[in-house]
């Protein structure tokens, strides 16, 4: 075991850092400092400045367009582009359809869908949640239908994220009513410029817009938009699931964060002094410090042993990291909305002109900082609630 | 030894229940929230009916003539619709500067107003530096013939944008840390040298951030040299308050998990058959349970004459509250999933509300630092 990086990896990181700092826009990274998401042209600009490096996809192999890196490159690149903090390659193509379509795909979509995905020509979105199927996704109604070359889908997503900003979904449908339910599923690529498909947006608890709920009346959908076997899209979709939990890590991002607030905690007074000098909020802060020190070994025990599996079925310790990641998470955003005190609390999102702090009822530090917590309630929910991680483990690793 | 409610308490529960059942649906709330106000005139007109605004007054003037268990009542109603009149502001806060600070003159002017609902008050007390300790006060009150003029800014004023008047604290002596030299003084919100912004905070409530330059007290509340004291009872009094609203709105945010575990169906089952959410929903319970009893001892506690004992006790009370809010309010979402991620569904709502309740006047974590620096509540033998 030796768990250090080589010379080859360290100059490899700061290869990486000198891209960033050469690179990043300097309002994407503020706004990102300030706990904002970053706008979609952001995503956009970053995504393709990465894509002409060769970087847009870590963890592509070489033959679909990603720069063939070992586990360790892979790391430290996601590691270094979260702590800048700049934004990550779009999830959605990246790290989720894009790697269902290497694995299961024909070399027709490999053709026609990666080069776009890699250049954010297209933005995808994810369509599996239905108000009926959350953590029971399998039980998903959404109704497709094969009628000549074609697929008609009928029925509702929810939750999809970003389906505002989306050129294309990917898909989980129904094909065949009568089977097991996890063997009557397929795996469908859509336009979302098809007829047939409205998008109504639902506003989180912050007042932010990021989820959205995605109708299909009599949508058709080309046949070879089908993503491997007519039902067996059960299997692209744990295949992604897995991939979607490693995500939920984001140990460098949790860095970035606890540096911000430590940042912010000395500019925020308690007791006539910064927060920072206070002994209780140290130690609050120096816990999450130690519990991301083991995620972080964790991870890369995970990316380790990951190489040598044989199967593509998703290791049960992703959900150990997803668990401990968006704890890790939520409790920084915590900490940071105390942190800023009464000043967290003005609100609106900084997004929308009337909910501004141009009026300046907040330090410019502070603003916004409570609106962050609420909104990451939503990481112990989603890619499978940490409620159904558990499940997962007393499943996979105990045999309850 | 007596828990129960008088008769005439339960009529008080009751009147209220049914005023803010008929009055406080998760819509109408909703269309308050986007009125210019930010909440109902109407509502708070009905409130004078029934006697709410001159709770903790005297009959004698025109009051209720209600103490700490008539106001935990009313808090705890207030709480479980998570309304946003400024009853806390204008009659829990504003009323207990009337009541232990303010000459016989003054409240003969004001009880009536205020009893009525003509008189909406505001506490400025927050300003950037200060964070939750109440005596750390950088705003200046300078002798002017027989009056005062003030300078300085406060933040976080809650209702402070349609206040009619303010009660400001401001330092006449010492430095911005010292616990003497600290007054409080009544400003006409709509004076001159009295500049208010206001704005909406992220539970739905309406705050402001007050500029002061110049501005003339038309009272001083208490003992101008030194009123600390007089801002810790009436701060201790509205900790109380604030422990009976957060525990009307834990009940409230628990009920509506319950419900939905019973309804929401995943896997062929309800939710509420997943033994790992029972034992979440029967851990919020035990933090509702115990966070009631500690509202009932912090209405028993309101009232102790020892300032040292009352704080003591009322640090006791926020961390308890505060602990129980946090827990009770993130799990609710969690137990829901996505559905309480929306605006649109209540449960969020009431989230928001508990995560600022737990901070008002400091959260669990300030208070159990002082209560920890000040021996605990148990002595060493
Ligand atoms: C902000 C946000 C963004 C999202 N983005 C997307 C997206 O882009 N695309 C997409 O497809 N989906 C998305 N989702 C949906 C997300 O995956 C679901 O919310 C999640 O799977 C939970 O489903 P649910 O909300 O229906 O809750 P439910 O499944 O109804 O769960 C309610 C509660 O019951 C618990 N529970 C359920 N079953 C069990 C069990 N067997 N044992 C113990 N506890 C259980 C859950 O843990 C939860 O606490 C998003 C959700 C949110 C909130
Ligand atoms: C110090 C001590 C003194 C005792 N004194 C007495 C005595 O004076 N008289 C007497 O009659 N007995 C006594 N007991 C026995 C005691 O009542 C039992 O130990 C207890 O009922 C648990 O039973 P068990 O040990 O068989 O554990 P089990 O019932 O086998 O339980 C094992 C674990 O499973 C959990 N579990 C079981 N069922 C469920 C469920 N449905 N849902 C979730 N979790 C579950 C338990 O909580 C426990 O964690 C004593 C035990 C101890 C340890």
């Amino acid at each position: 075991m030796d768990l250090r990086f080589t010379d080859e990896e360290i100059a490899f990181r700061q290869e990486v850092r000198d891209f960033i700092a050469k690179e990043l826009p300097a309002e994407t990274r503020e706004r990102m400092v300030a706990g904002r998401s970053p706008t979609k042209q952001q995503v956009v600009d970053w995504q393709r400045k990465l894509n002409a490096r060769g970087w847009a996809a870590p963890e592509w192999p070489k033959e679909a367009g990603g720069p063939g890196w070992t586990l360790a490159q892979r790391y430290i690149f996601r590691e270094e582009l979260q702590q800048a903090p700049a934004p990550s390659p779009l999830g959605f193509n990246i790290n989720m359809c894009g790697p269902v379509i290497i694995e299961f795909g024909t070399e027709e979509q490999k053709r026609k869908y990666l080069p776009r995905m890699l250049n954010l020509d297209d933005w995808w979105c994810q369509g599996f949640s239905e108000p009926g199927a959350g953590s029971d996704l399998a039980g998903l109604k959404t109704r497709a239908v094969r009628e000549g070359d074609h697929y008609v889908v009928n029925g509702q997503k929810t939750w999809t994220t970003l389906a505002q900003h989306a050129d294309w979904i990917f898909l989980l449908v129904r094909t065949d009513p009568a089977a097991k339910k996890q063997e009557g599923i397929s795996f469908l690529l859509c336009d979302m410029k098809t007829p047939g498909i409205t998008v109504r947006p639902i506003i989180t608890i912050e007042g932010g817009h990021e989820v959205n709920e995605v109708f299909f009346d009599d949508v058709k959908i080309p046949a070879e938009n089908l993503v491997g076997e007519e039902n067996r899209g059960w299997d692209c979709a744990k295949f992604l699931l897995g991939n979607e939990r490693f995500g939920q890590a984001r140990v460098g991002a949790s860095r970035e964060r606890i540096r911000r607030l430590k940042v912010i905690a000395q500019e925020s007074m308690d007791g006539g002094r910064p927060l920072m000098e206070d002994p209780d909020f140290r130690r609050k802060v120096t816990e999450i410090e130690v519990e991301l020190k083991a995620l972080e070994m964790t991870v890369m025990r995970v990316i380790a042993t990951e190489s040598k599996r044989k199967d593509k079925k998703p290791d049960p310790a992703t959900s150990v990291l997803k668990i401990k990641g968006t704890e890790i998470q939520q409790m920084c955003s915590e900490l940071l909305m105390k942190a800023a005190g009464p000043y967290a609390w003005a609100d609106g999102d900084p997004d929308e002109e009337d909910g501004s702090n141009e009026v300046d009822v907040a330090p410019d530090w502070a603003f916004g900082l409570a609106g962050v917590y609420f909104n990451w309630r939503k990481q112990s929910i989603y890619g499978g609630s940490n409620e159904i991680q558990r499940n997962i483990m007393a499943k996979a690793f105990l045999g309850l | 030894m007596d828990f129960d409610l008088t008769e005439e308490q339960r009529l008080l529960q009751d009147s209220v229940a049914r005023l803010l059942g008929n009055k406080y649906g998760f819509e109408q709330r909703k269309g308050y929230m986007k009125s210019a106000d930010g909440w109902s005139r109407e509502v708070w007109s009905q409130y004078a009916e029934l006697g709410l605004l001159g709770l903790p007054f005297g009959e004698d003037e025109g009051g209720f003539g209600g103490g700490p268990v008539e106001t935990l009542i009313v808090a705890e109603q207030i709480g479980r619709y998570i309304t946003l009149e400024p009853w806390m502001s204008t009659v829990v806060i504003g009323g207990g500067f009337l009541r232990h600070g303010a000459s016989q003159e003054l409240r003969n002017e004001l009880v009536p107003q205020v009893a009525s609902g003509e008189m909406l008050l505001a506490f400025a007390q927050v300003e950037r530096q200060s964070r939750y300790d109440l005596f750390d006060v950088a705003t200046t009150a300078k002798k002017d013939g027989d009056g005062w003029v003030i300078n300085g800014r406060k933040g976080y004023v809650v209702h402070g944008d349609s206040a009619d008047r303010l009660i400001v604290t401001a330092r006449t002596a010492g430095d911005r840390r010292e616990r003497k030299g600290i007054g409080v003084f009544l400003v006409d919100a709509k004076g001159p040298g009295v500049e208010r912004r206001g704005y909406r905070t992220v539970d739905g409530q309406r705050a402001a951030e007050v500029e002061l330059s110049g501005a003339r007290a038309v009272a001083v509340l208490g003992n101008p040299e030194d009123g600390l004291p007089l801002v810790d009872q009436v701060v201790d009094e509205c900790i109380a308050a604030l422990a009976g609203e957060a525990v009307g709105a834990m009940q409230a945010v628990h009920d509506m998990t319950i419900d939905y575990m019973k309804t929401r169906q995943q896997f062929g089952r309800p939710i509420g058959s997943f033994q790992a959410l029972q034992h979440r929903a029967a851990d919020m319970l035990v933090a509702l349970e115990q966070s009631r009893s500690m509202s009932y001892f912090a209405a028993m506690s309101a009232a102790e004459r020892n300032p040292v004992e009352r704080r003591k006790a009322m640090a006791a009370v926020k961390v308890q509250i505060g602990r129980s809010a946090r827990f009770v309010g993130q799990q609710s979402v969690q137990l829901h999933g996505g559905i309480a991620m929306t605006i649109e569904y209540a449960a969020g709502h009431y989230f928001k509300r508990l995560t600022v309740n737990d901070a008002m006047f400091g959260d669990a974590d300030h208070y159990v630092r002082d209560l920890s620096e000040t021996g605990g509540l148990v002595a060493a033998a």
